[in-house]
């Protein structure tokens, strides 16, 4: 043949043991008397059930329902009654339990109503799909990833090669190798319903050279279509996903990757018959092949059993003698799992049960020190350093472990079985990536928690910010209509000098803060111009943050039209000011104060040399801001897995908006300083200062007064102006009488 | 049903460390067999008083280390330190040099470092290499090989005991022992000629007196632990490339002063170097490129050494040093993932 197989590397020969079980046909397995069916048999979230205990089922009804995208349903096996929905001990490795379904089966397996797609290719492939989702099937070999989801690929999406994954590499299982001799015709039906659904370029079906049957009948099934049959050299694991598609096509996933991302799909054996089952049969998938094998059973072979029969039931019908063996193993000698309790049920994926004795698979001998002979390295598939994962995963140094790619182990166990020092290397990989995420888990876990603290941080801030210049730009208004009054009074009654240098004073003391109001009426429109294009971005990449962001947004705009009408209001005092427009007022309530309190501080800039805080905490948060932009280049860049690139986007925009806020928080304390500065200059001596505090003093008081007088008693700030006023006014009285203490000392 | 939870792979390819130690003993064997042949059995006597030596002194440690013994001398890593150390110093040493160096091998640069597979020195080398600084004259000096020019016979078996275990004196042990070649070359290349061309040792051979087939038997050694899979080739051919290059390239420029590259490969412990020492494997780089790293910059201090430096012979201070580069070379070696567009190098984010 012409078509090249691209050479893994690395890999293994270990013992096929795989005639022991193919010396009979599929045998049928009986109906048990008790079906266990946990309703999750595939990644993704579990099924949520809908049947309820005692109720009637029929073989092929759908007892527990898709949830979620990646999820399917689950059907019941056989028909019978619905005895418990409870936890009870499944497949999983780690031997936790499951959310089961317990059927008690009448024996009659009376199927529900269903019915085959007629012609399939006349529909729409997304009714197909649908079909091959409702039908619960997930991929039958490995982890059991539903099948639905990786033939919906988008559209836009070119599929180069379809792949039938019929390698199976394992040591003694034939579940396929037996599928395959006596059903080759249903297993091509259903791969080339697949092969309609996503329009390959080409299809090609993987098997290993030590299955000249099974090749014999693929080809001869194949004879008539554009499916090639491709044998590739035995070698262990090349039956795996990614081997088989580098194999195959010398394509390599990348890591994190899916293989649709290179143009690959690739589905298992059993997934094409299900498949085939699913369509024209109108089946859903609640059987599968199992190799039952190993030395402890008398009667090895493939048995097509219903899922949820448990895995005792099936090895009595094959004889198992459970005081021979010296473990049970579900799925494969290298990557299978041991289990401790015969009840669990058989699922969707277990294409395997090994009973082998004890001489056949001994106890594992002790471990030994590593010897660095590099042997684990010479057969690693994916190209790893296993000795040096075994290093860092030993002595915890999970970070290290990750540079050396710990994450693309496919934990196939080809260094284990060769190391000479009897490392169980896998089970410290798996241990490590289990601490790997779980470490990972943790810091989103606080990060979203920091986040979510900075951003009320800020929010805290923002706001405090805004109360504080809406009060200045308040006074400020009061103040220049009280300098408009004060000037018409100097003029109406020849004041005396310091009276009109009052005046003056006042008078410049308006412009400048017209001024202000200006610039903070300018940042804040600015600022609500960019929270609203944040708001843009985010709706169009769909962020979750939308809400907040439109809150903001809100706010912000009304800040920003709160600073124009108070600029609008100051300028027009000012005009007023400037025309000396006479405008005559009566004191007609006069205030007593009630309580002597101390002058008003004008907003100090904050303590512990602010201005170096300030443009630390300003650098800082530039310098954060740069480096997210950079790890987002980057992740654009060369993406790669576990970055997610949109909450490094995210986090780009925070820090950026951070930069931002906090370099204008600076930029005014600098403005304010100068202010101070001056201020501090101007007043040398002390009675100077003294008189300049009386002054001013007093100018405020009457700005209070004036602009009290100029709200109504109904207006929502009265109390506050009130309050405002009362405390100017007894600052003044203050300051006179300080001012005449100095004098005569 | 084992209360111990089994984990995957449930298979097991049935070679341990000890059979693979066992293969690099076995290994040595045709190296043996020439040098006791070429040099009497003083070799021999070395090969096994030095074991015997070192699985009492890994046991002693262990023991003070509270750590299994007899599971862990059954390794085989004790004997096949000891048997390299044997094969490395002369068929006339002394019992006491055996045992200091074996001592300090096993003790000091394997088991306080935490034993095998922690250890970042090649044992062997680490007591050769003591005892050479410590003894020069009672390492340096060979019986002469039994081909060369004037000898007619090699220690006897009694001879041979008697000398290594002292009931006859050094005087007549020096007496009756010459320089190496590669000593010898050393002596009088560039300097003069004349002495150099009529030198015994170095007559009418490619390598110096018997030392081509200690070197040919130790290649075919090598050759078998290739075959057998218990190396890979990477740093065998790399150091031997790596002196053949450097000697090839001085030689043709002057060849009065540089011997030929077929000599330094033939000469000295050049095959067991490349072969069994340079590739023990806890001390050396483990990555293919790695390997190939390491082995080269190996066969070339080899050659730098014997051309320039003080000592007639290198291979345990070519080894020694690249054992201190070798997890930097590993950290810059890493292969590509699968994947992976590149290799990642360096030790971590
Ligand atoms: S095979 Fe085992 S002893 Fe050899 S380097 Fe790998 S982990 Fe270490
Ligand atoms: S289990 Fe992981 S590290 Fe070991 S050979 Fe397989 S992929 Fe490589």
């Amino acid at each position: 043949m012409s078509r090249r197989i691209w050479d893994i590397p690395g890999g293994i020969h270990p013992a096929e043991n795989k005639q022991q079980s193919l010396q009979s046909g599929i045998i049928a397995a009986n109906i048990p008397t008790e079906l266990i069916i946990p309703i999750q048999q595939h990644i993704g979230a579990p099924g949520k059930p809908c049947v309820e205990v005692g109720d009637n089922v029929l073989k092929g009804q759908v007892i527990a329902g898709a949830n979620g995208f990646v999820s399917v349903p689950t059907h019941a096996p056989t028909s019978g009654e619905v005895t418990a929905i409870e936890s009870r001990p499944v497949q999983h490795p780690s031997q936790i339990d499951g959310l089961c379904i317990v059927i008690k089966t009448d024996g009659d397996d009376q199927w529900v109503n269903h019915s085959a797609i007629n012609d399939y290719q006349s529909q729409e492939r997304s009714y197909i799909i649908d079909a091959i989702r409702q039908a619960g099937i997930a991929g039958m070999g490995g982890a059991g990833f539903p099948s639905a989801i990786k033939l919906g690929i988008r559209p836009d999406t070119k599929i180069e090669q379809l792949l039938l994954n019929s390698a199976e590499c394992e040591p003694y299982i034939t579940a396929d190798d037996s599928l395959i001799q006596e059903r080759a015709d249903e297993v091509i039906a259903g791969l080339k319903i697949m092969q309609w659904l996503v329009q390959p370029q080409e299809t090609l079906i993987g098997i290993e050279d030590n299955k000249p049957n099974a090749i014999a009948a693929l080809k001869q099934a194949t004879a008539d279509s554009n499916i090639e049959v491709v044998v590739v050299p035995t070698k262990y694991p090349s039956g795996g996903e990614k081997q088989l598609i580098y194999l195959l096509t010398g394509k390599e996933v990348a890591s994190g990757g899916l293989p649709s991302d290179v143009g690959v799909i690739c589905q298992n054996t059993g997934t094409a018959y299900a498949i085939n089952r699913a369509i024209h049969y109108g089946e859903p998938l609640i059987s599968r092949i199992t190799t039952v094998t190993g030395d402890a059973i008398t009667n090895k072979g493939n048995y097509e059993v219903l899922l949820g029969t448990p895995v005792s039931t099936l090895l009595s019908q094959a004889d198992a003698k459970f005081d021979k063996t010296s473990r049970l193993i579900m799925g494969g000698p290298m990557m299978g799992f041991s289990i401790h309790n015969a009840a669990v049920p058989i699922v969707k994926v277990t294409n395997c049960l090994l009973a082998p004795t004890k001489k056949e698979i001994p106890e594992p001998d002790a471990e030994q020190a590593c010897i660095r002979c590099g042997s684990c390295t010479q057969v690693c598939p994916a190209g790893l350093l296993p000795q040096q994962l075994y290093w860092f995963s030993k002595s915890n140094e999970l970070e290290k472990a990750q540079h050396f790619n710990l994450a693309d182990c496919i934990e196939c166990g080809a260094c284990s079985f060769v190391c000479p020092s009897n490392i169980p290397l896998v089970q410290y990989y798996r241990f490590s990536k289990g601490q790997i995420r779980k470490q990972e888990a943790e810091t989103k876990k606080a990060d979203q928690a920091r986040e979510r603290f900075e951003f009320r941080q800020a929010r805290l801030e923002k706001e405090d910010r805004e109360k504080e210049e809406k009060r200045k730009a308040r006074a400020e208004a009061a103040a220049k209509k009280q300098a408009a009054k004060k000037a018409a009074t100097a003029e109406n009654t020849a004041a005396s000098e310091s009276g009109s240098t009052v005046s003056a004073g006042t008078e410049s003391t308006g412009n400048t803060a017209t001024t202000k109001l200006k610039s903070t009426w300018a940042s804040a429109t600015k600022r609500w111009k960019d929270a609203e294009k944040a708001l843009k971005v985010a709706e169009k990449n769909g962020n979750d943050h939308i809400d907040a962001l439109q809150k903001k947004v809100g706010q912000l705009k009304a800040k920003a039209d709160n600073a124009k009408s108070l600029y609008d209001e100051a300028k027009l005092a000012n005009a007023e000011n400037a025309d000396s427009s006479s405008s005559t007022s009566n004191l007609t309530t006069p205030i007593t104060p009630e309580q002597p309190i101390t002058p008003q501080q004008p907003a100090t800039p904050p303590t512990n040399d602010p201005m170096q805080v300030l443009k630390q905490a300003s650098a800082d948060d530039f310098n954060t801001w740069k480096a997210a932009q950079q790890k987002v280049q980057e992740a654009e860049a060369t993406p790669s897995d576990g970055v997610d690139i949109e909450l490094l986007r995210k986090v780009e925009a925070e820090a950026k908006e951070k930069s931002v806020a906090s370099k204008t928080a600076m930029k005014e304390a600098r403005a304010k300083e100068k202010e101070a500065m001056q201020a501090k200059k101007a007043v040398e001596d002390p009675t100077k200062q003294l008189k300049l505090d009386a002054a001013i003093t007093r100018t405020k008081a009457k700005k209070a007064l004036k602009a009290l007088e100029s709200l109504g008693e109904d207006h929502a700030s009265y109390g506050a102006l009130k309050t405002a006023y009362e405390k100017a006014h007894t600052a003044a009285e203050n300051a006179e009488l300080a001012l005449k203490a100095a004098e005569e000392a | 049903m084992s209360v111990l939870h089994v984990t995957s792979p449930h298979v097991h390819r049935p070679f341990t460390m000890n059979a693979l130690m066992r293969h690099v003993i076995y290994a040595t064997i045709p190296g043996l067999i020439v040098l006791t042949v070429l040099f009497g059995w003083g070799t021999l006597i070395n090969v096994i008083f030095a074991s015997i030596v070192a699985i009492a002194a890994e046991a002693i440690v262990l023991k003070l280390r509270n750590r299994p013994t007899s599971f862990s001398i059954k390794d085989g890593s004790a004997i096949l330190t000891a048997v390299l150390l044997a094969l490395a110093i002369p068929p006339t040493a002394p019992w006491w040099l055996t045992i200091i160096g074996i001592v300090f091998a096993i003790v000091i640069a394997k088991q306080l470092y935490g034993g095998l597979g922690s250890n970042p020195f090649n044992p062997a080398m680490i007591g050769y290499v003591l005892l050479l600084i410590s003894f020069p004259l009672e390492m340096t000096t060979w019986v002469p090989a039994y081909t060369t020019e004037g000898i007619t016979s090699v220690p006897t078996f009694a001879q041979s005991f008697a000398m290594i275990f002292g009931s006859v004196d050094r005087d007549i042990i020096d007496g009756i022992t010459m320089a190496t070649p590669l000593d010898t070359f050393k002596t009088y290349a560039g300097n003069d000629l004349t002495k150099l061309q009529s030198a015994s040792v170095l007559q009418g051979n490619i390598a110096g007196v018997g030392w081509e087939w200690v070197n040919v038997a130790f290649l075919i050694g090598g050759i078998y632990l290739i075959a057998r899979k218990i190396i890979t080739w990477h740093i065998p051919v790399a150091v031997l490339s790596g002196v053949f290059l450097f000697a090839g390239i001085f030689h043709t420029l002057d060849p009065d002063s540089y011997a030929s590259p077929i000599f330094h490969l033939l000469s000295g412990g050049t095959m067991l170097g490349a072969f069994f020492i340079a590739t023990d494997p806890v001390t050396a780089a483990t990555s293919n490129k790695g390997k190939l790293i390491y082995g080269a910059l190996i066969g070339v201090l080899i050659y730098v050494i014997r051309a320039w430096g003080g000592y007639p012979d290198a291979v345990a201070f070519a080894v020694l040093l690249l054992n201190l580069c070798a997890p930097t070379i590993e950290y810059y070696t890493q292969p590509r993932a699968y994947g992976h567009k590149k290799a990642n190098s360096g030790i971590a984010k």
